[in-house]
């Protein structure tokens, strides 16, 4: 079965679970991120998130830019997860750990996969406020290069 | 020919369903788009959206298949 480096999770993401799987005796160096939920955005104070995916699309896309990460750093192995769901203020949202050889391509390509993760894949937050009001976040009204 | 829609985020919201399966003569996203977004009011333009059949990203005039499934895909907000 071939190796699924990017995952949707439905339950809470363990990252002491995950991080094994970045293990590589050539590796000097481990970088992640962690995405947590914070109380506010866009100056509302916010009570919790829900997350939807698509999710064939966002695996098939998810693994795509780890495969991609692997080919344009110099790095060993690199794992993300993504929740799905409902989450409350300070919940993981999402997770990226990369291992490389140095410190360097590590960070560098971290930084890269989170940010194509937030770029591509087809998953959709919705925001609940304290005031009671809610709303699916369609940032930047300029879509991804996709096709 | 039957083509199978699923919608998410906001596009749910607004055509108060998670999927349908109509009948149309649409031969691309495109068109298929032009003809759901007024029978169901969508508010994004064809400029704010991409577009996936049968789970993977298609251009807008990629011809469609009877037995597709169309997905418009508004703008992100993961991570």
């Amino acid at each position: 079965m071939p190796m699924k480096r990017f995952q949707l999770s439905e339950e809470p993401i363990d990252v002491g679970a995950e991080r094994p799987a970045l293990d590589h005796a050539a590796a000097g160096a481990y970088a992640s991120f962690e995405g947590w939920v914070r109380d506010h955005n866009d100056g509302r104070a916010v009570q919790r998130l829900d997350y939807q995916a698509y999710a064939a699309l966002a695996s098939t896309e998810g693994e795509a830019i780890l495969d991609e990460a692997l080919v344009r750093f110099r790095v060993r192995e690199a794992r993300c997860v993504h929740r799905v769901g409902r989450l409350a203020i300070g919940d993981l949202a999402v997770w990226v750990g990369v291992s490389a050889d140095h410190r360097g391509d590590a960070f560098e390509a971290c930084r890269w996969i989170i940010d194509e993760v937030k770029r591509r894949v087809p998953i959709w937050k919705n925001e609940h406020y304290v005031d009671g009001e809610s709303g699916w976040l369609h940032p930047d009204n300029r879509p991804a290069e996709g096709v | 020919m039957k083509l199978t829609l699923l919608y998410f985020a906001s596009l749910a919201d607004r055509a108060g369903c998670a999927a349908e399966t109509l009948d149309s003569v649409a031969r691309t996203p495109r068109e298929l788009y032009a003809e759901v977004a007024q029978a169901r009011g969508f508010g994004f333009a064809v400029e704010h959206l991409r577009v996936a059949v049968n789970g993977a990203f298609v251009s807008w005039d990629a011809p469609l298949a009877a037995g597709d499934e169309i997905v418009f895909l508004p703008p992100v907000s993961g991570g």
